[in-house]
């Protein structure tokens, strides 16, 4: 079975290093993106670009505004904007999280099951690949409102959206690692009369970890999105989603705000891929697969 | 000949089952439990509406697929024509990716609104936009990991022959990244009448394919919402498929589309 | 202990689906604590008789019985362990672990394989490596865990599949030294399939000389060279007349009286 690990030999002040390193590349990162964009916006104005949009306060608000519009009240005397987005922001992340241990669940699920059956892949195999061409968004309103008739809150029908678009990477994902054991492992395991189940957790499972870290990664993002665009035909007020529609309806007596949510948006994005990468650094202790 | 027909319904066979025994179900279980249209309508009366309808579904569904087409083409080829930079001058590649990485991590969903306000909401482009930019990250991604992960021995060869860059770029890389490049290709493919949909929820013209699932909900014909979902599937199928035969005419000497080797 | 056969093949044949026969009436019957070397060029069908043995591969016709018992029952009596080209270790595992592996399908306690490791760990020389990982360890070194790993539940029978192919010269022959160090210490049998005459004259008690297209012994050869073998065998007058004794069985000829 080859190896895909790299041979590290780094103290903790080589990990130091390597870790400051990353910090300033990603400030650096941010620095070049907010001057690119200020840039972008002070040329198009000078010479009045048009295409392809229109370069103006409406269309490119300052990056500075669009933080600035965080810390304005959205009701006049009330609360600034960051403390809804605050709240928001948290409601959507429940509905993802929540999403994720589910999509993550079934999609796990159904690769050990469709593992064993080659019959079940070329009869499964397809419709899980055909149901992601399926526009969720459209579902959603029906999903809401039939889980609601159920007595089901809102926000957990939104999860099942959001599990929707996370079990898909899973499952194929996991399937691949379970599968890719090759012939030399598996007649291994046929000289100790392994049953399958031992197959299974022994040999498939702790193979297939490096895959399945690479589709959680997807995922991660997955279900924000779900549960972001869940929320948008339902019209849940509670969470980004719904931020995003009220702003977007305001949006030429207040651009900034509606930047700022996406803002948020990206940030909470980030939090979870983030958290995938770390736990992923963590369970595998060893260098995950080298992009050259 | 009969041997490889034998072949195809046996590879065919478990999915076309499956297929048949889904519809039959989903039909008795909306009798038996009696469950309400606008949840889930049966599927004899989706196909009633589908054909009672098909006119305006139909130019509808073309009018988002041309959306879904141009935005799938537009990002394809950005992200093609990245990959083949970042491969070429590596520390290009090196700096950027993991950029790439975590931009693709930011719910772009969210910049619909945004891209609709940029373009116009009854603009074209603005839904071809947000389809772009979901295409673009994968096709990226993959196609360098492809154009990247060639055997180092490969190269080797190629170097003992004299070959310049170019040449090893054309001759090597270029071929061994197609599979990856095909993979990143059907990812984008399903994303893209996704994306344009999605777009146009956010506001667009009658005419199109979101719009008239999104009207139709809104004033409770949920036959035609379902007809319509149904359709948007359809378009997102063909379109995997159209990618995936394109795929196995480019790639038809990789052994590793089959369906998954087992045991 | 019995004087039944470690190994008893009869009249074996293996057809492959694509009309290739691999093996052709194999009659061979190997006893307890024997060394015997399956060699010959390559489509000889040696590995594929290793499988056979090992119950990986199903005969086409004839009998196999090892201790005793068909090949099947064998395999599922854990009665032998193999060992292949590759180390197949797994990387998620620490040399520690990969050699319980058996143990833990076997469902010895924790302390049972724990102080069975340790042993197995002394016996192959590898102390002080228990918690690296295989990529941590050169090829010679994961090919004796790989060795720790077959003989962990201490099986009557080692099927050892060109176990030393991969390595270099050097390596080879101080394995080969250690593999007769540790068949002593065991007293299993031993069936060994390899490219290389001298290695086979070295290490056997027997060397079964198979021809190819289709499968069969075309000869067999005694090694008299008197054990403990070491390093300085090599050099023996009577290695050499052994090895090129194994040499002309190979390419078909007698050999000169």
């Amino acid at each position: 079975m080859a190896s895909i690990a790299v041979d590290r030999t780094t103290t903790p002040r080589i990990a130091a290093v390597h870790g400051a390193r990353r910090v300033l590349l990603v400030v650096c990162g941010i620095a070049a993106f907010w001057g690119l964009w200020e840039a972008y916006r002070w040329i198009g104005e000078s010479l009045g670009i048009t295409w392809p949009f229109a370069v103006n306060a409406v269309n490119m608000p300052h990056i500075h505004d669009m933080l600035h519009a965080l810390t304005q009240p959205l009701q006049p005397g009330g609360p600034p904007l960051i403390h809804y987005e605050w709240h928001w922001a948290l409601f959507t992340a429940k509905e993802a999280l929540l999403g994720f241990a589910l999509g993550a669940a079934i999609g796990f699920g159904l690769a050990v099951l469709l593992a064993h059956s080659r019959i079940m892949r070329r009869g499964l195999l397809p419709y899980i690949v055909v149901s992601q061409t399926v526009p969720i968004l459209a579902v959603a309103p029906m999903v809401v409102v039939g889980l609601g008739q159920k007595g089901v809150s809102p926000w957990i029908a939104v999860s099942v959206i959001a599990a929707y678009l996370t079990f898909f990477p899973v499952a194929m994902n996991t399937l691949r690692g379970l599968l890719s054991p090759d012939r030399r492992d598996l007649e291994l395991m046929r000289s100790y009369a392994a049953d399958r189940r031992s197959v299974l957790w022994k040999l498939r499972v702790p193979a297939s970890l490096p895959f399945v870290f690479s589709a959680l990664k997807i995922s991660a993002t997955a279900c924000v999105i779900g549960a972001i665009i869940g929320e948008t035909p339902a019209s849940i007020q509670d969470g980004l989603g719904g931020a995003i529609v009220n702003f977007n309806q305001y949006y030429s007596t207040g651009p900034e705000r509606l930047w700022a949510t996406n803002i948020v948006c990206a940030v909470l994005g980030f939090a979870f891929f983030g958290a995938i990468v770390l736990a992923e650094k963590l369970v595998l202790r060893r260098a995950p697969e080298h992009i050259a | 000949m009969t041997a490889t027909l034998q072949q195809r319904a046996i590879d065919w066979g478990p999915a076309v089952l499956v297929f048949v025994l889904g519809i039959v179900a989903w039909q008795g279980l909306v009798v038996a439990f009696d469950v309400k249209d606008f949840l889930l309508p049966k599927p004899t009366q989706i196909a009633q509406t589908l054909w009672d309808e098909r006119s305006s579904l139909w130019h509808a569904g073309i009018y988002t697929f041309k959306e879904a087409l141009g935005g799938f083409a537009l990002g394809s080829s950005l992200g093609i024509l990245s990959a083949l930079l970042f491969a070429n001058f590596r520390w290009l590649g090196t700096a950027f990716m993991p950029f790439a990485v975590a931009a693709n991590a930011v719910p772009i969903i969210a910049f619909a609104p945004i891209f609709n306000d940029w373009f116009g909401l009854l603009n074209p482009f603005s839904k071809m936009a947000i389809a772009a930019v979901l295409c673009f990250f994968p096709v990226l991604i993959n196609t360098l990991r492809g154009l990247t992960s060639v055997d180092p021995r490969a190269i080797e060869l190629m170097r003992s022959y004299a070959a310049g860059n170019v040449s090893i770029f054309r001759r090597v890389r270029i071929p061994a990244s197609l599979p990856h490049m095909f993979a990143g290709l059907k990812i984008a493919s399903v994303l893209s009448m996704i994306g344009a949909i999605v777009g146009e929820y956010f506001g667009g013209p009658t005419t199109a394919l979101g719009v008239t699932i999104l009207n139709a909900s809104a004033y409770s014909n949920f036959t035609l919402a379902w007809a319509g979902i149904v359709l948007a599937s359809a378009f997102g199928i063909l379109f995997y498929g159209a990618v995936a035969a394109a795929e196995r005419l480019a790639t038809s000497w990789d052994p590793s589309h089959r369906d998954f080797q087992t045991e | 202990m019995n004087d039944r056969p470690a190994v008893a093949i009869q009249g074996l044949t293996k057809q492959f689906k694509a009309g290739v026969t691999a093996l052709s009436g194999i009659d061979l019957e190997v006893q307890p604590r024997e060394f015997v070397s399956l060699i010959g060029p390559s489509g000889c069908g040696k590995s594929t008789l290793l499988r056979i043995i090992g119950d990986l591969i199903e005969p086409s016709a004839g009998a196999v019985e090892v201790n005793g018992k068909t090949a099947h029952r064998a395999r599922l009596d854990h009665d032998y362990g193999i060992v292949f080209q590759e180390a197949v270790l797994y990387d998620w595992r620490t040399v520690s672990k990969n050699i319980a592996l058996p143990l833990e399908l076997l469902r010895w306690s924790k302390e049972k394989r724990a102080a069975r490791v340790n042993e197995l760990l002394g016996l192959v020389e590898l102390e002080g490596f228990e918690d690296h990982h295989p990529w941590q360890l050169s090829g010679g070194m994961q090919q004796r865990v790989a060795i720790a790993r077959a003989l962990s539940f201490d099986p009557a029978l080692l099927l050892m599949d060109e176990p030393f192919g991969a390595l270099d010269e050097m390596t080879r022959e101080r394995l080969n030294l250690e593999l007769l160090r540790i068949w002593e210490a065991s007293g299993s049998t031993i069936v060994f399939v390899t490219h290389s005459i001298p290695e086979a004259v070295f290490l056997s008690t027997r060397v079964v000389v198979m021809s190819a297209r289709p499968g069969r012994v075309s000869a067999v050869v005694d090694v008299d060279l008197p054990y403990p073998r070491t390093a300085r065998t090599r050099e023996e007058p009577r290695f050499f007349e052994l090895v090129t004794e194994v040499r002309e069985r190979l390419a078909g000829g007698e050999v000169a009286a």
